[in-house]
């Protein structure tokens, strides 16, 4: 294998990186983001979030259908601050589930 | 399992990690050295780990100027002392004013950090402009800027602390909860969570907005209620915003940490929540905060707002943190109450509160955070500070 495996492109998180925060005990995959800072970056996840599940679950030798993924933050594709100031009001309370 | 402990510590954010490391590495150690810290989730879960980064001297009581000098320094040696990368960057802050009377209240308080040797300027706004040229300064009429302030990237602060703190002796259980806790007869406590029961001597609760919730389970009512603040980031841009930048009538705060990314919030109206801690993202906060910070810096239009989140603020009803321990309670200390500027005042707090625990003298904030002041009778008015953002 390559030397050095980048599995979030947008914030440079190797394997490497991974293994490590795993060694340290984050085996969590909100413990990895936070160590690591992967999935912070412009795609939010969307691109690195199996690899890395994947990298966690091999290293800390666990099954990767225990792991869920970290929580998705708004707005669900980078959005230009100018179309966000010209959303206006917008009612902001969410419909009920029943 | 958990072991017994002399002291446990309710909340594994950068206050009671901090607390933890403190009272760990203090050699007096007279409240003794068997210490747990207990937190129902995993580090950076809470407030610590969703505040925006900002350390700054410039308040308005020379208390809490020098207390923030003090934790400054802390923070400046941290990464070398802890061994830890905390991303700081000393770019200053720079506080805007609208109205005359917040120009005022700034030439008040930069009165009173000259008075504590800090370096804070009354500047124009063109001055200001001449620091953030992309600031649109016509709607403001005075600012002041405290070039040795500074952000830092808070979730290092925890692992620095934690590590720090394991090495030393401090057991540490995240995700344990606790979910009861009895007094025993005779003093101390025994404490419940899913991972076993435990004794300990002392407990300090430092869990932020949740500190109500623990209390309760000793029977106790803390006077503080939650506030939900949100925040977003950007995308990555190249270094060009120097100062944090604040508006001190709307709660505005930007700045650009060392990854690139604006980071930033705004307050929003007060909602009625009950005392209930919320932690959902709001579109109404996304599109105040771009229209607060387009007009701001109308450059900024075209940048892209990649994340936005929320946390909690742990208001006390005269706005002056609750430390000590509770009259009602012996043995149970309180930690909480910062407003939502607790991350950059744990560290000196927590290295004075630890002091005190461990047989050291009293800082005067003992007696002027005192949740004692709650019980008294006449409603306590606070030590008056006015530099709080939100």
């Amino acid at each position: 294998m390559a030397r050095k495996v980048i599995l979030c492109r947008c914030e440079d998180v190797t394997l490497a990186d991974v293994q490590h925060a795993v060694r340290l005990g984050y085996t969590d995959v909100e413990e990895v983001k936070r160590y690591t800072g992967f999935g912070t970056g412009p795609c939010q996840g969307k691109e690195c979030l199996r690899g890395i599940v994947a990298a966690i679950a091999a290293t800390a030798k666990s099954d990767p259908s225990t792991l869920t993924p970290f929580t998705s933050r708004p707005p669900l594709v980078p959005t230009e601050l100018a179309v966000l100031a010209g959303a206006g009001t917008v009612p902001t309370r969410p419909s009920k589930r029943k | 399992m958990i072991a017994d402990a002399d002291i446990a510590i309710v909340g594994a954010g950068v206050m009671g990690l901090a607390l933890a490391y403190n009272l760990a590495s203090d050699r007096r150690g007279s409240g003794g050295k068997r210490i747990v810290v207990v937190d129902g989730h995993y580090l950076a879960w809470g407030a610590s780990g969703r505040n925006g980064g900002g350390v700054r001297q410039q308040w308005s009581t020379e208390m809490n100027v020098r207390l923030m000098q003090e934790s400054m320094d802390i923070c400046a040696h941290f990464a070398k002392r802890m061994r830890i990368n905390v991303w700081m960057r000393r770019g200053g802050y720079l506080f805007l004013a609208r109205t005359q009377a917040a120009a005022r209240r700034l030439e008040r308080n930069v009165a009173v950090q000259s008075r504590c040797g800090l370096e804070t300027e009354i500047i124009t706004p063109g001055e200001a402009q001449a620091l953030v040229p992309e600031l649109a300064v016509e709607p403001f009429v005075g600012a002041c800027y405290n070039p040795s302030d500074g952000i830092v990237f808070p979730w290092p602060f925890l692992w620095g602390y934690a590590h720090a703190a394991a090495k030393h002796g401090v057991a540490i259980h995240t995700s344990t909860p606790v979910t009861a806790i009895a007094r025993r007869a005779g003093g101390g406590f025994r404490i419940t969570t899913p991972a076993g029961t435990f004794a300990a001597e002392r407990i300090i609760c430092a869990a932020g907005a949740w500190s109500p919730e623990v209390a309760r389970l000793v029977g106790a009512a803390l006077p503080n209620r939650p506030q939900r603040h949100e925040i977003m980031s950007t995308e990555p841009l190249k270094p060009f915003l120097k100062p944090m930048v604040t508006v001190s009538e709307t709660g505005l705060y930007v700045s650009q940490s060392l990854r690139g990314e604006l980071v930033g919030g705004i307050s929003l109206p007060p909602e009625d929540d009950g005392g209930e801690v919320r932690l959902g993202s709001r579109l109404a906060f996304a599109t105040t905060m771009a229209r607060a910070l387009v007009s701001l810096m109308p450059r900024l239009g075209h940048v892209k707002v990649v994340r936005q989140w929320a946390g909690p603020y742990d208001l006390s009803p005269d706005g002056d943190p609750i430390v000590g321990e509770l009259p009602d309670v012996p043995g149970f200390h309180v930690v909480c109450g910062f407003r939502g500027h607790g991350f950059m005042m744990a560290p000196v707090v927590a290295r004075h509160f630890a002091g005190y625990l461990s047989g050291g003298p009293p800082h005067e904030f003992l007696s002027a955070w005192s949740p004692a002041r709650f019980t008294s009778g006449t409603p306590p008015r606070g030590g008056g500070e006015e530099m709080f953002i939100g």
